[in-house]
């Protein structure tokens, strides 16, 4: 039988890499994009793993609104990358800082 | 049986978002993060969501990684630079990611929230998970149902404007110029003074 | 009843916005006749009210017209009491006033500020109906504070003068000093009785006149004592007694109408008229009662002498108003208030028809003021100069004219009361009658006769006034002379003001009760001024001035040289301007000075305001630095803050 603490787990990991490969990729946005991917994945596992383990379905409910969340973040994001792209030629992340104080 | 299916599905999934986060090409970790999302959709099944595993292949896989690949190749990326500093920052997101898994271990292993001694119930087996998400999706959550179309549409919206570019040079047609043009727009009389030139004329 | 009592006070006020506010609509002739209409109204009606009250069997009315607020049990609101003191003065300001009105129209006729001026003056009759008719201390505050401004804004109705500015300025000034005494006092009776409506007020210290008030710690005080000697605070800014008297003959460089209207005949008698409408109170302490007696009788004495060496004619009235209103103060003070209220229902009308008078002789003189060079005008003014000598007559109480029996039932009263001060007091008031004589006639006698000492241009053009001056003057003389015969009998000597409890006196043997136990008639008490001295001293100084200005002016330098040291004490006025000039004004300006340069350029500009700006502008010089405006920085410090979160999460909730 499956675990509850297997897909905890699997959760932590899969969080947990996603927030490593924010850090080791710095000059590829759409890598990061697809951290923030991995991240949310990371979220909805838990959420299924709680819903089938308490048998309530608002959980995978949830799940699907991230999804749409995500899926509206991706398109966004990717949007403003070409635009980025557009008006700089790259799409290096360290050399965005035109925030700088 | 399951635990074992799940266990090397699992696997499978942390072997590609590792990957995803270390290979050298853009294109590669798109194509294993969608091995990753795959193995999740079938994690999912096996959980009792069917609906959600299908979406997220269907959604995922289908439209928003295919998306990705589109940008990716679309855009002109040198792609040795991108790994500049990679052995470099490496150390950091290894330590941030060990502490966090540290920490997260220290939450689910914890005995006072008893995390670990449940499994998952067998999915019973006359449910209709489609059927039950629909029930729920339709009463008490049509309002957020309602708002995350209104999320989706302004997405659509952001994208198209963020990405639409007016092409300089084209040449097309306007209508409603052409309809709406005046006399003083094409014509100018001007008043010249004949030639001062006896018997002048063109030459 | 009570719509006539709404449409006196509201008529003037109506009037005063019209003629204010749509002054260039309604036009020069449309502004007086305005005022002069809702005025005289209001003057009839106030008759009608004074005689039903006295004979036509009106009741007096105690109404609350208007709830403003209520504060837990203390109400605030606007309500009226009229009894026949109230009627009194209502009659005397609206009639007054209506003479003011119509004298107005002759004095100020080339003046561009026409109609605003009578917008003021009809302002000014509307909150001075107020102060009189109120019922409760809050409503008589407000009025007290409106009549204040409309004298503010008169004083410096010629705003282009530097002088007027100055005199309108000290005015102000010295009038806060007397109203905070006045709120200080009103606070404290409605901190201790919750409630500000007289009738409440005096029924709660009948019951308990011995109740002590804590100030300053642990002292107790006696409230009555504390209560009406800060309320007489305010009665001495108002009405001009020493010390607060500086801003009163500054105050003549007002119009002359205003000089009347206000200086003279009503706002300045408002004090009068507090201490009178709270005797109740101040019956409950000898302390305070004492002191207004003193007060009183020092300003009547010393304010006189200073009428002495004035040649302004028109500050020459002014101290004699206020050497007069010391003498109803100190009739106050021995609990005379009877004959104070009456002294100022007399002096109302000839010391209005003074400065009516002096205005006349003013505008006939191209509005030159100084008495050394006017003399032998009575040929030219013949109607001025009649009226003048009349009210000059009723000041100094010649025997028939209404200034007589007021000053000498003050006097008389002041005489017949025991003990040190109120003998003090008496010898005090009895020399102030040699003196007010000798400045009176010092006056008459420089301008109206003499050697004419007028240049050549002025006495081209010298002839007597038009008629809407003179007929003012003629009407205000009728009362000035009359009015004593007729009224002194019921109003100072009988139970006039006591019938309807609206003055009361607790003490059995007053010199007031003395006088009145041996009133037999007009006549009678005529007769009996043949024996006392203020007859006699009036007459010697008539005599005198006559002597100095008149008969024998070589005698004056030999007569006046040894006194050069006095007459140098009295032209600077005891030298009391200069002390509240370089004392208290100047000391304020230093203070201030010191607050602007260390509190508000060093501390709140320097410290706080900018020291605020350079500190946060510091601050982020440095921290700007964090600011990389790099993403992979900010994510950092985000998973780092995620990070210690779950690390409190997991230190507090798992192994705690």
């Amino acid at each position: 039988m499956i675990e509850l603490s297997d897909f905890l787990i699997l959760g932590a990991l899969l969080f947990s890499l996603g927030v490593a490969g924010i850090f080791i990729n710095r000059k590829n946005v759409i890598l990061l994009l697809m951290c923030i991917e991995l991240i949310l994945l990371a979220v909805n596992i838990n959420f299924i793993g709680f819903s089938a383990y308490l048998g309530d379905i608002a959980g995978q409910i949830f799940v699907f609104f991230i999804l749409t969340v995500a899926a509206a973040e991706a398109a966004i994001g990717l949007a403003i990358v070409v635009v980025l792209f557009r008006s700089r030629g790259d799409i290096n992340v360290a050399s965005l800082d035109v925030m700088k104080g | 049986m399951e635990q074992v299916i799940f266990y090397v599905f699992a696997a499978v999934m942390l072997f590609a978002a590792t990957m995803v986060i270390s290979v050298r090409n853009p294109v590669h970790a798109a194509l294993f993060l969608v091995l990753a999302f795959f193995n999740a959709a079938i994690i999912w099944v096996l959980a009792g969501a069917e609906f959600l595993g299908i979406a997220l292949v269907v959604v995922y896989v289908g439209a928003v990684m295919v998306l990705f690949l589109f940008v990716l190749m679309m855009l002109d990326i040198n792609a040795a630079p991108l790994r500049e500093g990679f052995a470099r920052y490496l150390p950091v997101g290894v330590l941030v990611a060990g502490l966090m898994v540290l920490q997260l271990a220290a939450v689910i292993l914890s005995a006072r929230l008893e995390l670990i001694s449940g499994t998952i119930p067998e999915p019973a087996a006359d449910v209709n998970n489609i059927k039950a998400i629909g029930g729920l999706l339709y009463t008490a959550y049509v309002y957020p149902f309602e708002i995350a179309a209104v999320i989706l549409l302004v997405a659509i919206v952001a994208a198209i404007t963020l990405t639409l570019r007016r092409r300089t040079g084209s040449r097309k047609q306007d209508v409603a110029k052409q309809l709406s043009v005046k006399k003083d727009d094409r014509l100018r009389l001007a008043r010249m003074r004949p030639s001062q030139r006896q018997g002048g004329g063109i030459r | 009843m009570e719509t006539v009592l709404y449409a006196i006070v509201l008529l003037p006020l109506l009037a005063s916005a019209v003629a204010g506010l749509a002054g260039p609509w309604v036009g020069r002739r449309g502004a007086h006749w305005v005022t002069i209409l809702a005025v005289g109204i209001a003057c009839a009606l106030s008759l009608w009210v004074l005689y039903g009250l006295v004979w036509g069997g009106l009741e007096p009315v105690d109404v609350t017209a208007y709830t403003w607020l209520s504060v837990g049990d203390l109400g605030l609101e606007v309500g009226f009491l009229v009894d026949r003191l109230t009627a009194l003065l209502m009659a005397t300001v609206t009639f007054v006033a209506l003479m003011v009105h119509i004298y107005t129209i002759g004095y100020m006729h080339d003046d561009p500020g026409y109609q605003r001026f009578f917008s003021y003056i009809a302002l000014f009759t509307f909150a001075m109906l107020m102060l009189v008719m109120a019922n409760n201390l809050l409503q008589l505050f407000f009025a007290w504070e409106a009549v204040g401004l409309v004298s503010y804004l008169l004083i410096g109705f010629w705003f282009t003068r530097e002088s007027a500015i100055f005199a309108n300025l000290k005015a102000f000034l010295v009038n806060r000093v007397g109203d905070l005494g006045l709120l200080l006092g009103i606070a404290v009776l409605a901190g201790a009785f919750g409630t500000l409506h007289y009738g409440e007020l005096f029924a709660a210290i009948q019951a308990d006149p011995e109740r002590t008030v804590s100030l300053l710690g642990a002292t107790e005080w006696r409230l009555a004592t504390v209560a009406a000697l800060l309320i007489f605070v305010g009665c001495m800014g108002k009405s001009a007694q020493v010390p607060l008297h500086v801003w009163l003959p500054d105050s003549m460089e007002g119009p002359t109408p205003i000089s009347a209207l206000i200086h003279a005949a009503t706002m300045v008698t408002a004090g009068i008229f507090l201490v009178a409408r709270l005797s109740p109170l101040f019956e409950h302490s000898t302390v305070a009662l004492t002191v207004v007696l003193i007060v009183g009788a020092l300003t009547a004495f010393s304010m006189g002498l200073i009428g002495l060496v004035q040649n302004d004619i028109k500050r020459v009235i002014a101290y004699s108003t206020l050497s007069q209103l010391g003498y109803m103060v100190a009739a106050l003070g021995v609990s005379a208030y009877a004959a104070g209220v009456f002294h100022l229902f007399t002096h109302a009308f000839f010391k209005a028809l003074l400065f009516l008078a002096a205005g006349s002789v003013i505008v006939a003189l191209h509005h030159e003021q100084d008495m050394r060079r006017m003399g032998g005008l009575a040929r030219y003014m013949p109607v001025t100069y009649a009226t003048m000598l009349l009210a000059t007559l009723a000041l100094i109480g010649a025997p028939g004219f209404s200034g007589f029996f007021s000053k000498d039932a003050i006097i008389e009263a002041v005489g017949h009361t025991g003990g040190p001060w109120a003998s003090l007091a008496y010898w005090l008031l009895l020399l102030g009658v040699f003196v007010t004589a000798l400045y009176s006639f010092r006056m008459l006698f420089l301008v109206f006769h003499g050697r004419e000492r007028l240049d050549e241009h002025a006495r081209a053009h010298l002839h007597e006034s038009p008629l809407v001056v003179t007929v003012p003057l003629v009407l205000l003389a009728v009362p000035s002379v009359l009015i004593g015969l007729i009224t002194f009998g019921p109003v100072a000597m009988g139970d006039f003001l006591y019938t309807d409890g609206a003055i009361r006196v607790l003490a059995e043997d007053t010199g007031l009760q003395y006088l009145a136990a041996h009133y037999h008639g007009v006549l009678a008490f005529m007769g009996h001024a043949l024996q006392t001295p203020t007859l006699y001293l009036a007459l010697a100084g008539v005599l005198v001035a006559w002597l100095l200005y008149l008969g024998r002016p070589q005698l004056r330098g030999p007569l006046t040289a040894p006194l050069r040291p006095l007459q140098r004490v009295l032209e600077h006025g005891y030298g009391f301007d200069g002390l509240f000039n370089r004392g208290l004004a100047g000391g304020g300006r230093a203070l201030a000075r010191l607050l602007a340069q260390a509190g508000e350029r060093w501390l709140i500009d320097g410290a706080l305001v900018n020291g605020t700006a350079r500190l946060i502008g510091r601050a982020a010089a440095g921290v700007r630095y964090s600011q990389t405006g790099l993403l992979y920085h900010y994510a950092f410090v985000m998973v780092l803050g995620l990070l210690l979160l779950i690390m409190l999460f997991v230190l507090r909730t798992l192994f705690a």
